[in-house]
């Protein structure tokens, strides 16, 4: 069986449709698909509900498509950083709910892991307990949260080998490894694509089970957020923390 | 007179332990990194997914897949480790890291904290904050000690109830504002305690900048 496209548009040609849920890989704009999410704008399809951390920035990443209304409802833990979305929410046009950080990615992990609820102390006596099942557990309350799955995700990772062996580097893991494992299909985009072997598999952090399809992406650009530097001659005072690289 | 941000941010920093795991807010909790005493090996955890958390890069040096939770570009340290956002809040909420230093809006007596959402303003999320009250042994706030309102008036921070939407409950160990320092029983009745006064700040000024009822035990 063969798991490499060519290119994005033919790696989700059969599998976007209108109303769909996507889980979408990233941490603001650090190891986001953002091949493939040019691909699904590029399809039309619409209606979708995003499973992703964030929501991008105007005109990048899942801002894209906010801009073309094709995202009816966000799950999300924050979206700070997008006029667009500031402007459809408002507005009423578009849904979110909104998940603790940690409580998102675990019901993604306990999705992919077959795990449909969990109890966690996170949101106890807040409004994301709201309507939710509270249980006593060894004399502490805890709230049921339900694990979720999506029809499609769409990862991004450094390494891939044609087996759908994936690599991860450094905060780019973050949501990626959890939603490759949480959807009936996971596409993922690689900024190096190679042979099996070449990743030690000891050094594997997705195995290749939860890979569908796998799309080899050459880094082109990528976005800083928030660039912060330091200057050469403050090199003497910056060790807190342990020192410079 | 009263404490600068880096005076609080600096009295947040004495609260740190050898080999302690550290999780620091954006703001003023940031700057606590900048006064870990030397020798002291005290290892930062981003949210996201690292332990080991570097100072700012060189100009030039900027790696687009190296961010902290601010989404701030970092660097990594010989005692860094990399793992994904699952085991980051698996390592928060399992009660692993040590100490959370964290910005609010609105502290109650009990340890309730506020700072996520206000009502009728676009929300942005609350991101890992209430994860991380949860989840973390300590919690150590560090904020203005009454907010300024547009009209030049000020409204106090420190309240008998938090009417603001909560991050957690009874969750808030300690309070270090610009005008003191308080101590919070979380989980007993002990209530709020005043233990420590602002350079040139009185206990008298306090009072009257404080709407939760606390007890003054000052060294």
């Amino acid at each position: 069986m063969k798991k490499v496209y060519s290119d994005a548009t033919a790696a989700l040609a059969d599998l976007l449709r209108d109303d769909m849920t996507i889980m979408c890989g990233g941490f603001g704009l650090c190891g986001i698909p953002d091949e493939l999410i040019d691909a699904v704008r590029a399809s039309g399809v619409k209606g979708l509900t995003v499973i992703s951390n964030n929501a991008g920035i105007d005109g990048v990443g899942l801002g894209k498509l906010l801009e073309t209304r094709q995202v009816a409802k966000m799950i999300s833990s924050y979206v700070g950083e997008n006029k667009e979305f500031a402007r459809q929410f408002l507005a009423g046009e578009l849904e979110i709910e909104f998940n603790p950080q940690g409580t998102l990615a675990e019901r993604i992990r306990a999705g992919g892991a077959g795990i449909p609820a969990f109890f966690t102390k996170t949101g106890v006596g807040t409004k994301v307990a709201e309507g939710k099942e509270v249980r006593d557990f060894d004399g502490e309350a805890y709230v049921m949260e339900r694990g979720l799955f999506a029809d499609l995700a769409l990862v991004h990772a450094h390494r891939g080998d044609t087996e759908g062996n994936l690599a991860y580097r450094m905060t780019a893991r973050n949501f990626n490894p959890m939603m490759a494992t949480a959807a009936a299909v996971t596409v993922a985009q690689v900024e190096h694509l190679v042979r099996p072997g070449e990743i030690e598999p000891d050094h594997i952090h997705t195995p290749g089970i939860y890979i569908g399809r796998i799309v080899h992406v050459p880094v082109r650009e990528k976005r800083i957020e928030q660039r912060t530097t330091r200057k050469r001659a403050e090199a003497a005072q910056a060790a807190a923390g342990g020192g410079a690289v | 007179m009263a404490w600068t941000r880096d005076q609080m941010a600096a009295r947040a920093a004495r609260e740190l332990e050898d080999g302690f795991y550290v999780n620091l807010g954006i703001g003023i909790p940031t700057l606590v990194s900048n006064f870990i005493p030397e020798g002291m090996s005290v290892q930062l955890q981003s949210e996201n997914g690292m332990l080991g958390m570097g100072p700012f890069p060189y100009e030039g040096e900027e790696d687009p897949d190296l961010i902290n939770a601010g989404k701030q570009t970092i660097t990594a340290l010989p005692t860094t480790s990399y793992f994904s956002s699952a085991d980051s809040f698996g390592m928060i909420r399992g009660g692993h890291i040590d100490l959370s230093i964290l910005g609010a809006m609105q502290v109650a007596e009990n340890g309730d904290l506020a700072n996520w959402m206000i009502p009728g303003k676009m929300v942005k999320g609350m991101g890992g904050a209430m994860d991380l009250v949860a989840g973390v042994k300590r919690v150590v706030v560090v904020m203005e000690h009454v907010a300024r309102n547009k009209d030049g008036t000020e409204s106090p921070k420190l309240l008998k109830a938090c009417d603001l939407p909560l991050t957690g409950t009874h969750v808030v160990d300690l309070v270090i504002t610009d005008l003191g320092v308080f101590t919070i029983d979380k989980k007993g009745e002990g209530g709020m305690r005043l233990i420590e006064l602002a350079d040139g700040v009185t206990e008298a000024e306090i009072r009257a900048r404080t709407e939760a009822a606390y007890t003054v035990a000052l060294d």
